[in-house]
């Protein structure tokens, strides 16, 4: 490299796998491989009600993996997005059910509970420095009892309120294209993606989210006030999780006390698929909601196949493994 | 901007700072003007660092004062000396990686959009692009700084500071990891800061490189001030003495007197990336041989080399004569080979676990009954051997590792090498962190071990130590072996010399 007159060391070598992108392509590869070849295999799969069962599949899961991405790009860990998404589902239909609230109160309730435990998170992390693994794992476990204590250990029902469900799984799409029935659900994922995807890419948080994961101290000594914004990272993913329980209580008409734990995983998974690095500083919106699709298509289709659902477990973590290794390859390939 | 050319910018005054168990810096002092390169010299621990961070708001200062513009001021974080004009440039650079060279420098202060929350990239990339045409530097803005190498990195260190409107620009060691052309570039940049009216501290180890940058040069030495004087007017020689010229080490030199002439360990050509290159030297059964050199001359990186710790791109390493080949540890401790490293609490010792257990666990294989059972007696034994025989100061072998001092943690690493039959000890550093009455013990047990016939290699970057213990010594600088010296006749500025000397190799590759 040339710079000025005078001759530079070159910068390190390029490699096949050197960037984030190259990542997100290769999961974009990924997934086209993967739809093919399900439907080559069975002719059930591209039928337009299986994809909208992916595409429902993939919305709670992909709004879950949209919050996990920005604290893991900050150099953290959020393992509580699924149990405090239970959590925000009980209180929406304790909101609606029990008390009686309008529907848009109870789904307010809802986000601002998952946002509420997402600032908790942060506090703990930031604040009192507790690792995030450990704070979040705790979170994990206070909002997987705080969701049985209030639901009383049995499921809400949206009973009294059919529109909740209706406004969820009804289509506005099939409204103005008749037979094109996308649930309003699907329009929710690809609307917080868009927003997430703009937050991270242009506005201050999005920028710190990224300087936290690359070099902290760095960002700290360059007047960074890190811990207000590492707050704010977890609150965000806390807020996505409350949007996730709105939804998933919407689309089973019913808040399930017992459910939420695991999707925490499969969100983690989501984004790492996608590219985003577990030692932070890297990552895209993009990359993640590809991620979100292999994890759902993948278990769509090898259950379209009858692959037990054990079996279906054991793909999923190895294409997790898989994802981790390369991305620990491209990471040493930059050394 | 306010002041002139050669308008006093920084006055330290009396500046004093204690680390636990450390008078790092005594009544210092420090002047930098408007538009001067002023050098900041001395050995590894003379505190320049400490003394420059205190001026960048990392450390706080115990006493003294500084005034910048005549003014007195408090200078308690880092944000707070870049309000105040003052920017430091460490040497391990401290941007992020994964962010572009525009975001790393406005990181912060980034230019916002109408909607303040939303961020101007065009301006912030524009801004970036103009620094870096200031400064004459082609670096792309939206380049992550991942992509860069080392030298546009610290370009890119310059650009924030010079964006934060600094007056004071501290380098410290800036030249540490750049070539040669790299360099040149490096000190045009500077030239052009002084022009343009900014005070620039360099803080060097390479002192040929001072006539070449800097208008004065100032010397401290164990954390004093020694003197500041006009760069044209003094010679290497004359900086390299106030360096080194210190009298409290002076005693007599413990070297025995005859060294076997069996060579033990024979190593020819050993490189590895820019850190060692092309080193050859021998080792005879008896025999100290001193390690010299700056930190990060690559002693180190020589020491783990041959130990197996690190893979070398080429090497030939023969021990007894015979081509040995060492891919890890392990291979090295077969050898015979035994590393003490500089970290012990790191890499030397089991601190949880008790004396004894950490004397026999790299040869437990040899403590052995049927069924893989450890015999407690024979291990017993040994250690309490050992333990005798070092005078190891531990109220029983049952004492955890973590509640003895450093020199008895040193002697217990010891032991566990010699349980190991180990003829080749590396030592790295080994009175670092060990109180000046232990050392005095460390070099005794050093003695007492190549008179028993071991030969052993010894790291130090204290001079009067290498020329105390060693009977020859070998001086590194940047990855190469830069001279020869016999420790009876070697003195501190021979050494300082070779240190401090650019190979001559350099110019011709």
């Amino acid at each position: 490299m040339r710079i000025g007159s005078i001759e530079l060391t070159p910068a390190r070598r390029t490699t096949l796998m050197r960037s984030d992108a190259v990542q997100r392509l290769l999961a974009f590869a990924a997934l086209i491989v993967i739809v093919v070849i399900f439907s080559l295999l069975s002719p059930n799969f591209l039928q337009f009600d299986n994809v909208v069962g992916i595409l429902l599949a993939t919305a709670v899961n992909g709004i879950l993996a949209l919050g996990v991405t920005f604290v893991i790009i900050s150099g953290s860990i959020d393992l509580s997005i699924g149990t405090v998404m239970t959590l925000s589902s009980v209180m929406t239909a304790v909101f609606i059910t029990e008390w009686h609230m309008p529907v848009p109160v109870g789904i307010l309730a809802g986000v601002a509970t998952g946002a509420l435990a997402g600032l908790v998170n942060g506090t703990l992390v930031a604040k009192l420095k507790i690792p995030s693994f450990i704070a979040t794992l705790g979170m994990l476990n206070v909002a997987k009892g705080l969701a049985l204590v209030v639901s009383g250990l049995k499921p809400i029902y949206f009973n009294d309120t059919p529109e909740f469900n209706r406004a969820a799984m009804g289509s506005v799409v099939g409204g103005v294209i008749p037979g094109l029935d996308i649930p309003n659900l699907v329009l929710v994922l690809f609307g917080c993606a868009l927003v997430a995807g703009l937050i991270l890419t242009t506005t201050v948080l999005g920028r710190f989210t990224f300087a936290m994961g690359s070099n902290e101290e760095a960002a700290r000594l360059s007047g960074v006030n890190v811990d207000a914004w590492k707050m704010a990272v977890f609150a965000l993913a806390g807020v996505f999780s409350g949007i996730a329980g709105v939804l998933i209580g919407a689309r089973l008409n019913s808040a399930q006390p017992s459910l939420g734990q695991g999707y925490e995983l499969d969100a983690i998974a989501a984004a790492v698929i996608g590219g985003t690095s577990l030692s932070g500083g890297e990552g895209s919106i993009l990359g993640t909601v590809i991620g979100a699709f292999i994890i759902s298509t993948l278990t769509n289709g090898l259950r379209i196949l009858s692959v037990p659902q054990e079996w279906q477990t054991v793909v999923t973590g190895g294409i997790v493994i898989i994802a981790v290794y390369l991305d620990i390859v491209r990471r040493r390939q930059q050394q | 901007m306010p002041g002139a050319v050669g308008d006093l910018l920084v006055e330290m005054d009396g500046i004093s700072k204690d680390f636990p168990g450390v008078h790092a810096l005594k009544e210092c002092r420090f002047d930098l003007h408007r538009g001067e390169v002023h050098a900041l010299v001395g050995e590894n621990g003379a505190g320049k660092s400490t003394l420059m961070k205190i001026l960048a708001g990392v450390y706080r200062r115990d006493a003294g004062r500084i005034r910048l513009n005549g003014v007195d001021v408090e200078i308690p974080t880092p944000r707070a000396a870049q309000l105040l004009g003052v920017s430091i440039i460490h040497q391990e650079l401290s941007l992020m990686p994964n962010l572009t060279a525009a975001q790393n420098i406005f990181i912060g202060r980034e230019p916002r959009r109408r909607l303040p929350f939303l961020l101007d990239e065009h301006a912030l990339n524009e801004n970036a692009r103009r620094l870096f045409e200031g400064l004459h530097i082609k670096i792309e803005p939206e380049t992550k700084v991942a992509k860069l190498a080392v030298a546009q990195q610290q370009m890119v260190e310059i650009a924030k500071a010079l964006s934060h409107r600094a007056e004071v620009v501290i380098m410290d060691e800036p030249t540490a990891a750049l070539t040669e052309t790299e360099i040149d570039e490096l000190f045009r940049i500077i030239r052009k800061l002084r022009d343009d009216g900014v005070g620039v501290v360099h803080i060097s180890h390479r002192l040929e490189e001072l006539k070449r940058i800097s208008d004065r040069v100032t010397v401290m030495r164990d954390g004093q001030y020694v003197a500041t004087v006009d760069t044209k007017d003094a010679t290497i020689d004359q900086i390299i003495r106030m360096m080194v010229g210190r009298t409290i080490y002076e005693a007599a030199p413990e070297i025995p007197e005859v060294v076997d002439p069996n060579v033990v360990l024979e190593v020819q050509g050993l490189s590895r990336g820019r850190a060692v290159r092309n080193v050859s030297f021998s080792l005879r059964r008896g025999e100290i041989l001193g390690f010299a050199g700056l930190v990060g001359a690559g002693r180190t990186e020589v020491a783990r080399a041959v130990f197996g710790a690190d893979r070398p791109d080429t090497a030939d390493i023969r021990v007894h004569g015979k081509a040995a080949r060492i891919n890890s540890p392990g291979d090295a401790v077969r050898q015979g080979i035994g590393y003490l490293s500089e970290d012990r609490k790191r890499y030397g010792l089991a601190l949880g676990m008790d004396v004894e257990a950490n004397i026999v666990l790299a040869t437990l294989r040899k403590f052995l009954r049927s069924f893989g059972r450890v015999d407690v007696r024979r291990t017993h034994a040994a250690a309490q051997q050992l333990v005798e025989r070092l005078a190891i100061k531990t109220p029983s072998l049952r004492q955890k590792v973590r509640n003895l001092s450093g020199g008895t943690q040193q002697k217990v690493v010891v032991a566990k090498w010699l349980t190991a039959n180990t003829e080749i000890l590396i030592f790295d550093e080994p009175t670092r962190g060990i109180d000046v009455g232990a050392k005095s013990e460390i070099y005794h047990l050093l003695n007492e071990l190549a008179h028993q016939g071991k030969a052993i290699i010894m790291i130090s970057s204290e001079l009067p130590e290498i020329l105390r213990m060693s009977h020859r010594i070998v001086v590194m600088c940047e990855g190469r072996i830069t001279g020869e010296l016999s420790g009876r006749d070697a003195t501190q500025e021979q050494i300082m010399t070779y240190a401090t000397m650019r190979p001559p190799v350099a110019k011709a590759s």
